[in-house]
């Protein structure tokens, strides 16, 4: 092997020691807590009810099996073999590519601000988690105190609590309004919580990560527990997971399994590039990056079965609601439930209160509606509600329908609204029981059909309330917010579930961080004199300045442009990038022998073959297929406007021209790094040889390798 | 003369009263819900009790001191239990204005509910609304005070945190400067020989020669 292209110095001589990990189970700990986000949780969720139940974890482990596990394992190969974080990883591969490892740090960098407002989100629910009763449970009064805030009367206290008191969003993109204070709190309570575990480095992120990252386990499982036993859940997880083969032979579920796989793995961030490189240099990476692929992948499915069980609770508990109308809310005389990804009206007017309305509040179950491309956050999926009518309780119809399952709870036969028969006609209190009504509701259909019409009855199924489906902030903070408030002890599960929805975010934005401090480290923005806390503390500093545009009232707006523009395409190429310059430009051999180098054993046939040829493969159908979808229609965002006259459903806006040119400027810029940093090499290459006479002897790392 | 006159009257007051009269209020019960076994029976005495809570409200209104319960009236009495109610003035030849007795009942509502041992959901005044009582307001809300706890913590963990670094540096520095540095900063370079790295002697002082490491050091188990 003498003429093999040894592996070269690794360090300069004269360099101060690198940290290292204290243990092994430290940095795979961080690993998993960095791939292990908020999407594993309402993201996996939601794609599995969408697409065939059970069915969709056959491609969702192609997927893995061919492109996350295979992409994954070059990040931490190249990071733990070259000791540097993406920036010089790839001036030391190739310095020619040195922009993919920029253009990596700059998506970081958005990705960070965003994701981190997410995190306020959250912590502002955690802190408004600690009261009986809990906020979201009821409209706050007006202003006559005779009524509720109309706002919140039209859609639901958990609705009018995320969008107004917690965002107080404004009804257009154009109109952002002025900086909440509480949200600018608490995104300094986030960001001073980040420094505090990042600031020196993963010296305290590693300590800090044995919370964070165990935490969420600790939280699921206690969920689940609790999920299991409460009613309707073992019938919303067997709807839920039940497989439906023929969704297999639908193009857009593969797209969604390998973009899933993708962003759920957090690759192409140099997040684990910066975390593998703290590692001793000889250590089993393979064997790392199965472990770590495979344990995201089962937390993907841990947590849906909580979610699910959660989920199937609610639905049960909607559904009774839906039936019996004798439980009368405290206060809100009609409670509509939608979620922003549903956006229907589902409306269940819990029995009449006051005067009829002028909208009888007949069932509005949701149609489809088309859906959004993934994402980073998995955030943005919409679902358009095209209002359907639902003729309501003919007995025979609904009934058959809603006894398709006859699994589910004894009572679909008879959906009724017994009270509002009972106070339109004056019968006596509890003179109708459940079985008699469907005959009661036919003799009074033919003696006083008018009356009868003008009744705000209600189809109520199971299935349409299993169906309902939500991910991202919408499955978070409307859709589970909603379903706590019926468990016994609401408080404490709401503190539980934010609390760990911030320990999930926060060690992802560890791996973050470390894939924006290393690569600064490295290069040496500091002098050296100063030390490692400054540059963690400004490195925070400057984000949170940064970040306080999303505290706007259109900051969500924002942040699903940001979500959908600067992170999704972009992560893609340079994945494809890393790949291509990986494999082809530093070449498979070499690559070959570094990791054998490393782990004792050469790349099996599977991963030269996924490397050479399936993962890249997989990555440009992936960006062909997200150019095409964006192409076909313009962007538009669903924007929440009281006065839109299907309130509360959302208004579809397009996005202004300004908006848009800012779109495309965050699409590309990042990719702009590539090219320019490719031609600078060109052009000081060549005036080197212009001027050098003499050999170039020093053999410094970063030329070490050539190209 | 005397039963015609009551006839009479009994005819302008079923006028007064009626379903969707002028000033007229329907009332809805919901005992047995309320109640459940305790439920008690709806009949003439409960009626005056009512009547008589009515005036007790009216009485209260500037103006109207001299509300009698004769002057309220009751009629359509169902079996569900719901009739509709009116106030007349003290002629008793037309009602009080609905304004009147609106605000009456409001004012008074939570005495009339205990009577009856009901609430606002099952006694109701349709059109009347009642009026909420405001939820509890701390004076400082709950968020402020848990994330003043938790920013303080955080603030002096990373000021502690901060200051430690700085100690800890400023003790390096003057350990460094008395011990000579240039031995100890450049064992980390690997040399290379054949393409095999050969691992520096360690700080352990020679007594481990890492060239030759055994097997199960070298190669991580797969």
């Amino acid at each position: 092997m003498a003429q093999a292209p040894s592996p070269g110095p690794l360090v300069d001589s004269c360099e101060d020691e690198r940290p290292r990990w204290d243990s092994k189970f430290q940095y795979l700990l961080s690993c998993i807590g960095f791939a292990v986000g908020l999407g594993n949780i309402w993201r996996f969720p939601y794609l599995c009810q969408t697409h065939g139940g059970g069915a969709f974890l056959i491609p969702y482990f192609i997927a893995l099996v061919f492109e996350g596990i295979p992409l994954f394992h070059i990040e931490l190969a190249i990071g733990q073999r070259l000791r540097r974080g993406s920036i010089g990883v790839w001036t030391a591969i190739c310095p020619y590519l040195g922009g993919v490892g920029l253009g990596c740090f700059t998506v970081n960098l958005l990705v960070s601000l965003y994701y981190n407002t997410v995190l306020v989100w959250v912590l502002w629910y955690f802190l408004n988690s600690f009261q009986y009763p809990l906020p979201w449970s009821s409209c706050p009064l007006d202003l006559n105190r005779t009524g509720l805030v109309g706002e919140c009367q039209g859609s639901s206290p958990v609705s009018y609590f995320w969008y107004r008191q917690t965002l107080n969003i404004t009804a257009d993109i154009e109109d952002s309004g002025t900086l909440q204070w509480r949200l600018v709190m608490c995104s300094a309570a986030c960001w001073a919580v980040l420094y505090l575990c990042v600031i020196r480095g993963i010296e305290t992120t590693g300590k800090a990560i044995y919370f964070t990252a165990l935490f969420p386990y600790l939280v699921l499982t206690i969920f689940l527990i609790r999920g299991l036993t409460l009613p309707g859940a073992v019938e919303g997880l067997m709807y839920l997971f039940t497989p439906d083969m023929q969704i297999l032979q639908n193009p857009r579920v593969w797209l969604d399994a390998a973009t899933q796989i993708f962003f759920s793995l957090s690759l192409a961030f140099g997040g684990h590039i910066a975390l593998a490189s703290y590692n001793p240099p000889r250590n089993n990476c393979k064997k790392d990056a199965v472990t770590i692929a495979l344990v995201n992948s089962l937390t993907s499915l841990y947590a849906s079965i909580t979610i699910f069980s959660v989920m199937g609770f609610k639905a049960t508990n909607d559904y009774r609601q839906c039936l019996d109308s004798h439980h009368l809310p405290t206060v809100p005389p009609f409670r509509y439930l939608s979620t922003p990804s549903s956006g229907d009206r589902c409306g269940a007017p819990a029995g009449s209160v006051g005067p009829e309305p002028s909208q009888q509040g007949r069932l509005r179950c949701a149609a489809h509606g088309k859906r959004a491309l993934s994402s980073v956050l998995g955030h943005f999926v919409q679902r358009d509600c095209q209002p359907k009518q639902v003729t309501c309780c003919s007995a025979d119809a609904r009934g058959a329908l809603c006894a398709q399952k006859p699994r589910l709870t004894p009572s679909t036969g008879a959906c009724s609204n017994i009270l509002s028969l009972i106070n339109e006609f004056d019968f006596p209190e509890q003179s109708i029981p459940r079985d008699d009504y469907p005959a009661v509701l036919m003799r009074l259909n033919t003696t006083q059909p008018d009356r009868v019409a003008q009744l705000p009855l209600k189809a109520c199924c199971l299935k349409d309330f299993l169906d309902k489906s939500a991910s991202g902030p919408g499955l978070a903070f409307i859709v589970f917010t909603e379903a706590i408030l019926h468990m016994p002890g609401a408080p404490g599960w709401a503190v539980l579930f934010f609390g760990m929805l911030f320990t999930l975010g926060l060690s992802s934005m560890f791996g973050n961080m470390e894939g924006i401090i290393t690569p600064l480290l490295d290069v040496g923005v500091l002098p050296k004199g100063v030390p490692k806390e400054a540059l963690t503390g400004l490195a925070c500093l400057a984000s949170f300045l940064l970040a306080t545009c999303f505290t706007l009232q259109s900051g969500s707006y924002w942040l699903e442009i940001f979500d959908n523009f600067a992170a999704s395409l972009n992560l893609i190429i340079f994945a494809f990038l890393e790949v291509v310059g990986v494999i082809y430009v530093y070449g498979m051999r070499r690559f070959c022998d570094d990791i054998e180098w490393m782990t004792g054993r050469r790349p099996s046939l599977y991963w030269k073959l996924s490397w050479w040829a399936v993962s890249p493969m997989l990555l440009l159908g992936i960006l062909l297929a997200y150019i095409v979808l964006l192409a076909q229609r313009p962007p538009s965002y669903k924007a929440w406007s009281p006065q839109h006259e299907q309130f509360p459903s959302r208004e579809e806006k397009l996005y202004p021209g300004w908006v848009r040119v800012i779109c495309m400027l965050l699409s590309f810029l990042p990719l702009l790094w590539v090219p320019a940093v490719a031609l600078a090499q060109l052009l000081a290459q060549h005036r080197r040889r212009l001027k050098d006479t003499q050999p170039d002897t020093s053999m410094k790392p970063e030329e070490g390798r050539g190209c | 003369m005397l039963w015609l006159l009551f006839f009479l009257v009994t005819v302008i007051h079923a006028e007064l009263c009626q379903p969707d009269a002028e000033n007229a209020f329907k009332v809805r019960l919901s005992i047995r819900r309320a109640l459940g076994d305790k439920a008690y029976v709806w009949d003439t005495n409960e009626e005056s009790l009512f009547r008589a809570m009515v005036a007790f409200s009216m009485r209260k209104v500037p103006n109207r001191e001299t509300t009698e319960i004769s002057h309220v009236l009751l009629c359509n009495v169902t079996q569900r239990v719901s009739f509709w109610f009116v106030v007349t003035d003290p002629s008793k030849n037309h009602t009080l204005p609905a304004v009147e007795v609106q605000s009456a009942i409001r004012m008074n509502r939570n005495r009339i509910n205990n009577v009856f041992f009901l609430n606002d959901q099952t006694l109701e005044f349709l059109e009347i609304p009642s009026t909420i009582a405001p939820p509890m307001d701390p004076p400082v809300p709950i968020w402020i005070i848990i994330f003043g706890v938790i920013f303080c913590i955080v603030i002096v963990a990373i000021t502690l945190l901060v200051l430690s670094g700085i100690r800890q540096r400023r003790r390096k520095n003057k350990g460094s400067s008395e011990v000579d540095d240039a031995e100890e900063k450049c064992e980390n370079t690997i040399t290379i020989e054949n393409g095999i790295p050969c691992d520096p002697l360690d700080l352990k002082g020679g007594h481990i020669n890492d060239v030759f490491v055994t097997e199960d050091e070298r190669l991580t188990p797969l």
